[in-house]
């Protein structure tokens, strides 16, 4: 069980959380310009880091909140947590 | 033609009579009027909602802010939970203050108020909530979303039994969990009887 620490209510167990994918994947900035495997890799291609990724979470059985989190996918240690709109 | 239906309220714990209990004391406090209440946490919408409750929003994670009957629970950065007594007319007056921006929705019957009290309440609720509950960390006043034995619960801390008096929580549980709660409750708290 990983202990999360949410921005807002602070450490908690992990099955109050939902897990949100990579962090940080901007919106294509003119989406009907793009070809079906264009947008096909902008939803669902991700890369398979080794080492710390950010990604985000949604505190759901608390505050409900999403934040972003930097994992070490390797150690699963989380080394930052930061709200939404503040810098990775 | 039809007879109109007799209405009649019914709490979703009516008729529960929790099992005589050595340190702990239980019982439902049912049809408290809950209102939930969305607005920025600053400006003149959030100084108008305090002056008609009588009590600034808490801004704090995890507190409350109260007089007398009323409580008003931080549930997150633009969320406050408004708690009275049964059949307090609060939605009516936060309405009537609404501005742009502001939300407010009574949620009175989504949730049902399980009293768990008594010296040993903490031992009982520490069987199923992974938070410290210890006064140093929750004392009176507090607040949190959290999971009671994998139910939501918004858990109030109304007294920590620092000053004397027996400790006691609040766990609003929504109406559907409450039965499932109350049993889990009477489940845990067998090696209390």
């Amino acid at each position: 069980m990983l202990l999360i620490r949410c921005p807002w209510c602070g450490p908690r167990d992990e099955t109050e959380f939902h897990y949100g994918g990579a962090a940080h994947v901007a919106y294509p900035s003119d989406p009907a310009a793009l070809s079906d495997e264009e947008w096909g890799r902008y939803l669902f291609v991700r890369e398979n880091l080794k080492g710390p990724f950010a990604e985000r979470w949604c505190h759901t059985a608390g505050c409900r909140r999403w934040f972003n989190a930097v994992r070490d996918t390797l150690t699963n240690e989380i080394l930052r947590v930061y709200r939404i709109g503040e810098p990775a | 033609m039809a007879e109109p239906l007799e209405t009649t309220i019914r709490s979703p714990l009516a008729g529960w009579t929790p099992h005589p209990l050595t340190g702990i004391r239980l019982a439902e406090l049912p049809f408290r009027t809950q209102v939930n209440l969305r607005l920025p946490a600053k400006g003149p919408a959030a100084d108008a909602v305090g002056l008609e409750l009588g009590v600034p929003l808490p801004v704090e994670p995890g507190t409350t802010a109260g007089s007398g009957e009323l409580s008003v629970l931080w549930l997150g950065p633009d969320e406050w939970l408004v708690v009275g007594s049964p059949g307090a007319d609060l939605a009516a007056r936060l309405a009537a203050r609404r501005g742009a921006g502001v939300s407010v929705v009574d949620t009175s019957a989504l949730r049902t108020t399980v009293l768990v009290a008594g010296p040993r309440a903490r031992d009982l609720l520490a069987h199923g909530c992974a938070l410290d509950l210890h006064p140093t960390r929750f004392p009176t006043g507090r607040c949190a979303q959290t999971l009671l034995a994998h139910a939501q619960i918004v858990l109030v801390a109304v007294d920590d039994g620092t000053s004397g008096a027996e400790p006691a929580y609040h766990l609003l549980v929504r109406s559907s969990f409450a039965n499932y709660l109350a049993d889990w409750l009477e489940d845990a708290a067998v090696e209390y009887r």
